[in-house]
C-alpha cells in the first residue's frame, strides 16, 4: 500500500483550515447536509411565522371544516392539508405543532446534553469514587427500556410541555455521558495535560481551557443527533397520549387524536407523520455531516 | 473467561437491583392511586382502606420495597392488582408473542440492513450508495407508530395482503416485524457498509484478486464472512431498542405481547405488572449486552475481554 510507505509530512501544511467558517464551508459542500439544513430552516420559519402563514386558528373547530355527515375534509383548495376530526385546519395544527417539536427538541436535548457532559467530564476527569459511582449509575440507566421509563415518569408528573421536555432529558442524557466519559478519560491522560499541570495550571484552567475545547466537536455532533432522538421520543409519548396534551398541537398528538379514523382519513396520519420524519431525518443528516467534518477519523462510521 | 463472566453476571445482578429500586420508587411516587382503580368509584372509604391494608400499600416505602425484594429473590413477581393472577404467569403467557415479534424484527433488520450495506460498500461512491445511505437515515429517523400505521393502511387496508392486526398466522407477523425492524435495518446498513469497506481495504483481498479470482468470488467468499460477523454480533444490543419499540408496535397492531401488557398496566396503575415487565426487559437488555460483549473476542481476536 503506497500510503503506508509514504513518509509522514513533517510540517502539517496540508492541514485544513480550522475554525467555524471552515466547518460551515465544508458542510455547505455536502448536499445531504444542505437538505437537512433546509428542512430545519423550513421548520423554524414555519414555527416562528405560523400566525402569518395560515389564516386559521389551530384550535378553532370550523363549521365548514367538516362534511355534512361530520367527517373530516381531505386536502382541498381551502384547507391545503385537509381538516381533522374536529374540523380544525390540519396545516395550522402542523405549523403550530412545529413549535412544540422544536421547543422540546432544543430544550430537552440541551438539558440532556448538559447532564451528559457534566457526568461524563466529572467521571472521566476526576475518576475516583465519584467517577465510578456516576458511571455505574449510567450503566444502570442503560439497562432501562427508555420508553417504559419515560412513560412512568410522564405518568408521575402531569404532562405539560416543560414536563415532557424534562422527562425526555432525564432519559436521554446517558449516551452523551458515555461518549464524553470515554473521550475525557483519554484526554486526561495525554501529555499536554501533564505539561499544563507541571507549568502550574490549576484544575479549572485545565478543564475549561484544555479539556472542554477538545470535547466541543463531540458535544456538537451528539447535540445535533440527539435532537432527532428527542423529536421522535416526544412524538411517541404524545402519540401514546402521555406527552403534550391536546388542544396544544404536537405532531404526535395530532396522530393520537385522529388515529381511530385513519383508515378513512389517512392524511391525518400521513402529514404529521411526514413532518416528524422530515425533522428527525434533517437533524440526523446534519449531525452525520458534522461528524465527518469535525472528526475525519470517524468518516462514514458509527460512533 | 469464567472470571469475566462471573464478574459481569455479578454486575448484572447489581444493575437489576438498581433498576428494581428506581422503578419501585417511581411507581411509589405515582399520583394515581392503584387502590381507587381496584375499588372503583363508588367504593366506601372503609373498603378503600381495607384493600389498601390487604395489599400492604399502607406501609412505609422501605417496608413495601423490602417485601417486594424478598418475593423477588424467591422468584415471585407478585400478583396483579386487577387481573387477580400471578405477574409471572401473565408475563410468561405474553412473552412468546413478543419473542416471536423480535425474532421477526431481527430477521427483517438483518436481511434489509446487511443487503443494503453490502451493495452500498460494493458500489461505493455511486448514486446507488448515496441513495442507500439516505434510505438508512430514513429508517433511523422514522417514528415507529407512523411506519406501522402507514404499512397498515397500504398493505392491509388498501391492498388487503395482510390482516389489519392481531396474532396467529405468519401473515400477522409480517407488518409488525417490518415496523419493529426498520430502525435496526438503518443502523445495520451503515455498520455493514463501513465494516465491508474496512475488509475490502485489507491486503488479503487484494492478494485474492491478484491471484486471478473473480470479483464476485472475492466479495462473497473472502470479504463477506469477515465483514458480516462483527455486525451480526451486535444483535444483542438491539434488545434495548426492541424493548422500547414493542410498546408502540404492539399497541398499533394489537399484538398480544408484554409491550401491550405493560402499556395496559400503566394505564390502569397495575404496579406489580409494570414492575415485572420493567425487570424482565432490563434483564433482557443486560443479557443482550453481555452476549454482544462476550461474542466480540471470538469474532475478532484483537478484542480482549476486560
Amino acid at each position: 500500500m503506497t500510503d503506508r510507505i509514504a513518509p509522514e509530512p513533517v510540517i502539517a501544511a496540508a492541514r485544513p483550515p480550522r475554525g467555524p467558517q471552515s466547518v460551515i464551508g465544508r458542510l455547505a459542500r455536502r448536499p445531504l447536509a444542505l437538505v437537512g439544513l433546509a428542512i430545519i430552516l423550513l421548520a423554524v420559519l414555519g414555527a416562528v411565522f405560523a400566525p402569518w402563514l395560515t389564516a386559521y386558528d389551530p384550535n378553532e373547530q370550523l363549521f365548514e371544516g367538516l362534511t355534512l355527515e361530520g367527517a373530516p375534509l381531505p386536502p382541498n383548495a381551502q384547507f391545503l392539508l385537509g381538516t381533522d376530526l374536529l374540523g380544525r385546519d390540519l396545516l395550522a395544527r402542523i405549523l403550530y405543532g412545529a413549535r412544540t417539536s422544536l421547543v422540546i427538541g432544543i430544550v430537552a436535548n440541551g438539558v440532556a446534553l448538559a447532564i451528559g457532559t457534566l457526568v461524563g467530564v466529572v467521571a472521566g476527569f476526576f475518576r475516583g469514587l465519584l467517577g465510578a459511582a456516576l458511571m455505574r449509575f449510567t450503566d444502570l440507566m442503560m439497562a432501562f427500556p427508555a420508553l417504559l421509563l419515560a412513560i412512568c415518569l410522564a405518568a408521575i408528573f402531569r404532562p405539560s410541555l416543560w414536563i415532557v421536555a424534562m422527562v425526555i432529558a432525564l432519559v436521554n442524557w446517558v449516551q452523551t455521558a458515555r461518549v464524553v466519559y470515554t473521550e475525557t478519560s483519554s484526554l486526561a491522560r495525554r501529555e499536554f495535560v501533564d505539561a499544563e499541570r507541571s507549568l502550574g495550571a490549576g484544575t479549572p484552567r485545565i478543564l475549561f481551557l484544555h479539556i472542554l475545547p477538545h470535547l466541543l466537536p463531540t458535544i456538537i455532533v451528539w447535540g445535533t443527533l440527539g435532537i432527532s432522538t428527542t423529536v421522535l421520543l416526544e412524538a411517541t409519548l404524545s402519540y401514546l397520549g402521555i406527552g403534550v396534551q391536546p388542544p396544544t398541537p404536537s405532531w404526535g398528538n395530532i396522530i393520537f387524536e385522529n388515529q381511530t379514523y385513519f383508515q378513512a382519513a389517512p392524511w391525518l396520519v400521513f402529514f404529521p407523520g411526514a413532518a416528524i420524519l422530515a425533522l428527525a431525518l434533517a437533524f440526523n443528516l446534519v449531525g452525520d455531516a458534522l461528524r465527518d467534518v469535525l472528526d475525519p477519523t470517524q468518516r462514514g462510521r458509527l460512533a | 473467561m469464567i472470571a469475566y463472566l462471573a464478574r459481569r453476571l455479578g454486575q448484572a445482578v447489581l444493575i437489576l437491583f438498581g433498576v428494581s429500586v428506581i422503578t419501585f420508587a417511581l411507581l411509589y411516587l405515582l399520583p394515581a392511586d392503584p387502590v381507587r382503580q381496584i375499588a372503583g368509584r363508588s367504593a366506601t372509604p372503609e373498603t378503600v382502606a381495607n384493600i389498601r391494608r390487604e395489599l400492604g400499600l399502607d406501609q412505609p416505602f422501605l417496608v413495601q420495597y423490602g417485601r417486594y425484594l424478598a418475593g423477588l429473590l424467591q422468584g415471585d413477581l407478585g400478583r396483579s392488582y386487577l387481573q387477580r393472577s400471578e405477574v409471572s404467569e401473565l408475563i410468561a403467557a405474553r412473552l412468546p408473542a413478543s419473542l416471536l415479534l423480535m425474532a421477526g424484527a431481527i430477521a427483517c433488520e438483518l436481511v434489509f440492513g446487511l443487503t443494503m450495506g453490502l451493495i452500498a460498500a460494493v458500489k461505493r461512491g455511486s448514486a446507488l450508495d448515496q441513495g442507500l445511505m439516505v434510505a438508512s437515515f430514513v429508517g433511523v429517523s422514522a417514528p415507529q407508530f407512523v411506519v406501522g400505521l402507514l404499512l397498515l393502511y397500504v398493505f392491509a387496508v388498501r391492498l388487503g395482503w395482510f390482516p389489519i392486526g392481531g396474532y396467529g398466522s405468519w401473515r400477522h407477523l409480517v407488518l409488525p416485524s417490518v415496523t419493529l425492524g426498520i430502525l435496526g435495518a438503518g443502523w445495520y446498513a451503515r455498520m455493514m457498509r463501513s465494516s465491508m469497506l474496512d475488509v475490502l481495504r485489507q491486503d488479503y483481498v487484494r492478494t485474492a484478486r491478484a491471484k486471478g479470482l473473480s470479483r464476485a468470488v472475492v466479495l462473497l467468499r473472502h470479504a463477506l464472512p469477515n465483514a458480516i460477523l462483527p455486525v451480526i454480533a451486535m444483535v444483542g444490543i438491539d434488545i434495548g431498542l426492541f424493548m422500547s419499540g414493542i410498546v408502540v408496535v404492539e399497541s398499533v397492531f394489537g399484538w398480544p405481547g408484554i409491550g401491550q401488557l405493560a402499556w395496559q398496566a400503566i394505564q390502569r396503575v397495575d404496579i406489580p405488572i409494570i414492575m415485572g415487565v420493567t425487570l424482565v426487559s432490563a434483564c433482557a437488555i443486560v443479557l443482550g449486552n453481555l452476549l454482544a460483549d462476550t461474542l466480540a473476542p471470538f469474532i475478532d481476536p484483537r478484542i480482549k475481554l476486560q
